[in-house]
């Protein structure tokens, strides 16, 4: 083959493959488009994330803390009714079962021990659902560290039982009250917090958002959740690799965990559940795939959901955690070259496949990860494809929204 | 010749610029407020692009974005209210606002309206260094748009110099490690380092924003730098003003005093 042949192939197949470049970006999208006065912050965090998250001491703590604290590894469970119900080999990836009831501690105690190493006092976070607000809270606690946490004054309202968890674990809940008083404006105000308050604190982002090197430093906290598939699966299937994995997508961490050490095994498909709201076309949705074009939003060039004029429009989704405007970068990403297929859940058929999954398997699982169960109906597999759905959360939080929503 | 490099040449103390939300508090109100600026007797107009999510931006100047976007203010009918600003205004005009919108509107066309219509320079502030050299230096420079950076207590040294190079407008110090309008008074702390920036002779002048409302804060400012920028406190005067003209002239007024 000619040398100019090789490097096509080559740079073809690098162009394919998932990973940062040295500017942040993963393919066209990434980046940190912050303001001057959080330079430094990021900078303090770039250059040293990589090098403290590989030293043993690091390594150590985290790992021993995922173990004794958070209760992994997490079952890799066999479903079996509800295998049989959709004529596939169907594994629940069982996140629901982590300390704290979801997936999102994974990054708050690598995030706490790394805000430790860089010497921060203080630490801020943002929540929608009140889950990382939790996660956070949690970590501080046992950390013994000053947590403020914002939410929108909306989700307040309608996550108050994660409010009030949050309380007795010692932080302090600051409203949003701008916009739509929900996940994107209480990320705002984290953000402005934390360009008052630049050189003693800490901002736990809880998803793969924000400017670099949020995104890759927390889907790297998050990828011990497909590290674990992995082996799970050798143990269960005599293979690594799923023909199938799926995950909802919010701002995307608990996909980009399962996803990660698959990003470049091109035979697994990767399925991303967006929330669809009351449906893409009403008005009312937060499936940013089909809505959304390139912009940028909190720190990164990625896909989100805007006006022609470049506002950024709100969204909707049943699920608090979903109702975010944009998507993770890396996700912007893998839909761009046709990596993961995305799929998008209506309010209701989440609602309902919450139902079936609390039925078939006994798991009640959160609203956010009920969109993950639906897309079973959505996309095409074939009869003993190895499917592994990350069962990111539970469901305890949602009762309100189950009991108002009523249709069990 | 560009209007900040011949007001910075002919201008080197005491320096006032306007920071207001175009659209705001009427959509209609964003030419006689340039006017009255001007009239009032400062020396640079900043005319804010509202946008969804400022998040530089205190309490003051978000609620201004939000009212003049539920006014209908958008990039398109900010250019349509300007076409025609150079037949009443003379000032330099600087447009302040997040890259978001101006990249949907597309930064070439963007720039080329910008100087069509007689805009002098640009603030952009989630426009970060790196990104403005490698992909939109080259279009400011063609249409002639001066580029101004933020500076802030934590920069270092070291970028403080690289953002000097690559900055040809004047360097915007933010005084205060704040959002807009967080702070008021100027502490010592905030001397300190408005007197280690100065000591590092830059070449571009330097204006002092963040903090500054009133006579003192604003002559104490401008010993330190080439002068002061106002934002949320012009905000709050024009908020729930009756008579704009009047209001505006008198505050700017008391300021420069």
């Amino acid at each position: 083959m000619p040398k100019s042949q090789i490097s096509n192939l080559t740079s073809h197949i690098l162009n394919k493959m998932i990973k940062i470049d040295e500017k942040g970006f993963y393919g066209k999208f990434g980046g940190a488009y912050i303001p001057e006065m959080l330079h430094p912050n990021i900078e303090e965090l770039r250059e040293n994330y990589e090098q403290i998250m590989a030293t043993p001491e690091f390594q150590k703590e985290f790992r021993g803390l995922l173990k004794d604290f958070v209760g992994r590894p997490t079952p890799l469970y066999f479903a079996s009714r509800l295998s049989e119900k959709y004529g596939a080999k169907i594994y629940l990836k069982r996140e629901d079962l982590c300390h704290t009831g979801a997936h999102k501690v994974n990054n708050t105690v690598g995030q706490i021990i790394m805000a430790k190493k860089l010497g921060k006092k203080r630490i801020i976070a943002e929540t929608g659902a009140g889950q990382h607000g939790v996660a956070t809270a949690t970590v501080c606690a046992l950390m013994g560290m000053d947590c403020t946490i914002y939410m929108g004054a909306v989700d307040i309202q309608r996550q108050r039982p994660n409010v009030e968890r949050m309380k007795i674990l010692g932080a302090k809940v600051v409203p949003a009250t701008s916009g739509s008083q929900t996940l994107k404006d209480a990320t705002n105000e984290a953000m402005r917090q934390w360009i008052n308050n630049p050189v003693d604190t800490h901002y736990i982002i809880g998803s793969v958002v924000g400017p670099h090197p949020y995104p890759e430093m927390v889907a790297r906290f998050q990828s011990v959740i497909s590290e674990e598939i992995k082996w799970q699966l050798k143990e269960k299937e005599g293979t690594e690799n799923p023909d199938i994995i799926i995950a909802c997508v919010g701002g995307g961490s608990n996909a980009a965990g399962a996803f990660f050490h698959y990003y470049n095994v091109p035979q697994v498909r990767l399925v991303a559940a967006e929330a669809a709201g009351l449906g893409v076309t009403s008005g009312k949705s937060a499936a940013t795939t089909v809505l959304g074009t390139s912009g940028i939003l909190h720190g990164s060039k990625t896909l989100l959901m805007q006006t022609e004029d470049g506002q950024v429009v709100e969204p909707h989704s049943i699920s608090a955690g979903l109702d975010y405007p944009g998507i993770g970068p890396v996700h912007a990403h893998l839909f761009d070259i046709g990596r993961a297929e995305f799929v998008a859940v209506e309010d209701e058929d989440a609602m309902k496949a919450g139902i079936q999954l609390s039925r078939t398997e006994g798991i009640i699982p959160a609203i956010e990860t009920a969109h993950a169960i639906h897309a079973l109906n959505l996309i095409e597999y074939s009869k003993d494809d190895i499917i592994v759905i990350n069962l990111s959360g539970r469901g305890d939080k949602d009762l309100d929204t189950y009991i108002k929503w009523g249709g069990y | 010749m560009n209007r900040i490099e011949n007001l910075f040449q002919t201008k080197k103390e005491q320096v006032l610029s306007i920071y207001f939300t175009a659209g705001f508090p009427k959509l209609e109100d964003t030419l006689p407020i340039m006017q009255a600026i001007e009239s009032a007797g400062a020396d640079i107009i900043e005319v804010g692009v509202p946008y969804s999510d400022p998040i530089a931006d205190g309490p003051t100047i978000q609620d201004s974005n939000q009212i003049a976007l539920d006014n209908g203010m958008s990039l398109k009918k900010l250019f349509e209210q300007l076409q025609d600003m150079r037949q009443i205004v003379s000032l330099p005009v600087v447009l302040m606002g997040y890259l978001n919108p101006i990249i949907q509107y597309g930064m070439e066309a963007f720039c080329k309206k910008c100087q069509e219509i007689g805009v002098d320079g640009l603030i952009l502030p989630d426009l970060p260094m790196q990104q403005y050299l490698d992909e939109f230096k080259e279009i400011f420079d063609r249409y002639d748009l001066r580029n101004t950076f933020l500076i802030s207590p934590q920069t270092s040294e070291k970028r403080i110099r690289e953002i000097d190079t690559h900055s040809n407008g004047f360097i915007y110090m933010v005084s205060a490690h704040s959002i807009t309008g967080a702070r008021t008074g100027i502490s010592e702390e905030q001397i300190a380092y408005f007197q280690r920036v100065e000591a590092m002779n830059l070449i571009n002048p330097r204006l002092i924003g963040f903090g500054i409302s009133d006579s003192e804060t604003f002559t104490t400012a401008s010993k330190y730098g080439n002068g002061a920028i106002i934002g949320s406190a012009f905000i709050k005067k024009i908020k729930d003003s009756q008579d704009l003209k009047s209001d505006i002239e008198s505050y700017i007024r008391s300021v420069i005093h």
